[in-house]
């Protein structure tokens, strides 16, 4: 595996100040997200908690270019998010696996080869093979998305997500329609992963025990409008790498101290 | 309940036990109730066209095929085209889609003698009809194939940097594509359909004229041998047209 680590990069991964973001145009927007601050250091692994409608996903959405915020600044790896964008050095996971029945499983890890190549200011190459491998799919390439399983289309969806080395990885609720044991096997996957990379993660979920597992930060946003409510350092209650295991009654405890603002913000 | 699915055998044999039962009760019930041969022509009767006046049949045959099979090629192609218009400038779909609403409300029938009007005898018009009768499926249902990709897919593309074009050409296209087969399918009979009708209405040959003839004629085992042609042809259409699906989409 050739994977660089990007952590030295640049100081932040994000920094989002007086964030505003909304649908419908400037004046008569709805406003999904407002008054944002956050920074989130390169390299590491932030969970984004909250109720339905709270901006999660929308977050997720203006830092990968996909929306305009309406007001305040965002800079991404010290960058316009276009520019990130153009760079491919972003990497959007969806809740749906979002594959393309009609490729096989590995087409739909080379799709990031077949399109976009255009505006594409740095050279990708093809680590298609080393990917399926990497996420267990060895052999799995000839298949079609429908013969795969749930966590199989998902793992699919990583490793099209990682094709072009992003130092930024988007993750919008990706284990949320799995069943549990698998959804736990991915995020020890996922974890491990996240080391050997050294990606920065913002991974948005509804489940208090994910975010805990997964994350060195737990940030909760509260609904209508959409805000920061809480943030926590999950690094004191994990051991060295983000470790910990998820019966240690400190992550018990920071689970139960997240529920409680999640329930003060629904 | 829910009823057992048939043993494989039995799902092919039956069929064509139904069908070779309705034949017999055809041939041998009619002739028995008295009903004339000039009404109803037996089954037998029928095939019997086939040996005696072949040359006759396989030559309005071709008018009929070629006709059906330009109309088909052309009305799909207008519809497709005119869906992958629409799709990418809103505006003219906006200006010019309830025109095209409107004009698919006008009958077959109706329209005709108009387009006989404009483009005379010969095989121009009979396309034309075939070609307007497949247009308007396809045009509906490519523009709803083209606008099918989920959001979801629409954001992968763009987090992907993705063009106009290779959207339309890795995302909505593929993803029309079921829907294109489906409208293809009604197509591979209604280009038949309007191959027949405008023969009908001006011409001396194919097998709408033939129809139209044998009618006149009393003379009903051709007219039923000519039917029997034309749904042939539909049917060989439809044949080609599910090939070809299952040859494009393998999902």
């Amino acid at each position: 595996m050739t994977i660089e680590r990007h952590a030295d990069l640049t100081p932040s991964a994000i920094e989002a100040r007086r964030l505003d973001v909304g649908y419908g145009g400037r004046h008569s927007a709805v406003k999904v997200l407002t008054g944002l601050d956050l920074t989130v250091a390169a390299g590491s692994f932030l969970s984004i908690l909250g109720p339905s409608g709270c901006g999660k996903s929308t977050l997720l959405r203006v830092v990968a270019d996909l929306l305009d915020p309406l007001e305040g600044t965002i800079s991404v790896l010290g960058d316009t998010p276009h520019a990130v964008r153009s760079r491919r050095d972003v990497g959007f996971v969806f809740q749906d696996s979002t594959l393309l029945p009609w490729r096989s499983v590995r087409d739909n890890v080379r799709l990031p080869l077949s399109v976009g190549q255009g505006s594409l200011t740095r050279q990708i190459e093809d680590r298609s093979e080393e990917l399926l491998e990497l996420m267990g799919l060895g052999g799995f390439g000839e298949r079609l998305p429908h013969q795969l399983s749930g966590g199989q289309r998902q793992r699919v969806a990583i490793a099209r997500a990682l094709l072009g080395q992003p130092k930024l990885l988007l993750m919008d609720e990706p284990f949320g329609a799995l069943d549990e044991i698998t959804r736990d096997r991915l995020n020890d996957e996922l974890l491990a992963l996240w080391r050997r990379t050294g990606t920065t993660i913002l991974f948005v979920t509804h489940s208090i025990a994910e975010a805990a597992y997964l994350g060195e930060r737990v940030i909760v946003l509260a609904a209508n409008p959409g805000r920061l409510v809480k943030d926590l350092d999950m690094r004191p209650f994990k051991q060295d790498g983000n470790r910990c295991t998820r019966e240690d009654p400190a992550i018990v405890a920071a689970m139960a101290d997240l529920r409680k603002a999640l329930e003060l913000a629904s | 309940m829910r009823q057992e699915p048939l043993p494989p055998t039995l799902a092919i044999a039956l069929p064509v036990l139904g069908a070779a039962s309705i034949l017999l009760t055809w041939q041998f019930l009619l002739p028995w109730l008295g009903v004339p041969a000039y009404i109803v022509p037996t089954p037998t009767a029928i095939l019997g066209v086939f040996q005696k006046s072949f040359s006759l049949l396989i030559g309005n045959l071709w008018p009929t095929l070629i006709e059906a099979l330009a109309g088909f090629a052309i009305g799909n192609l207008t519809g497709v085209l005119l869906a992958v218009l629409f799709v990418h400038n809103r505006v003219l779909q906006a200006a010019y889609f309830p025109i095209v609403l409107f004009f698919n409300t006008i009958p077959i029938l109706a329209l005709s003698p108009i387009i006989m009007l404009i483009f005379g005898l010969g095989m121009t018009p009979k396309i034309v009809i075939a070609a307007v009768i497949c247009f308007f499926p396809t045009l509906v249902n490519m523009i709803r194939g083209l606008d099918s990709a989920s959001s979801n897919e629409h954001e992968l593309f763009r987090v992907l940097s993705a063009t106009r074009w290779e959207v339309f050409w890795s995302l909505r296209l593929p993803r029309a594509l079921p829907m294109l087969f489906s409208s293809l399918r009604i197509a591979s009979a209604t280009a038949v359909i309007g191959a027949i009708v405008g023969e009908w209405i001006g011409s001396d040959k194919g097998l709408g004229a033939l129809i139209i003839q044998a009618s006149f004629n009393y003379q009903s085992d051709r007219l039923y041998a000519a039917i029997v042609l034309s749904s042939g042809l539909s049917i060989v259409l439809f044949c080609l047209v599910v090939l070809i699906e299952r040859r494009a989409i393998k999902y």
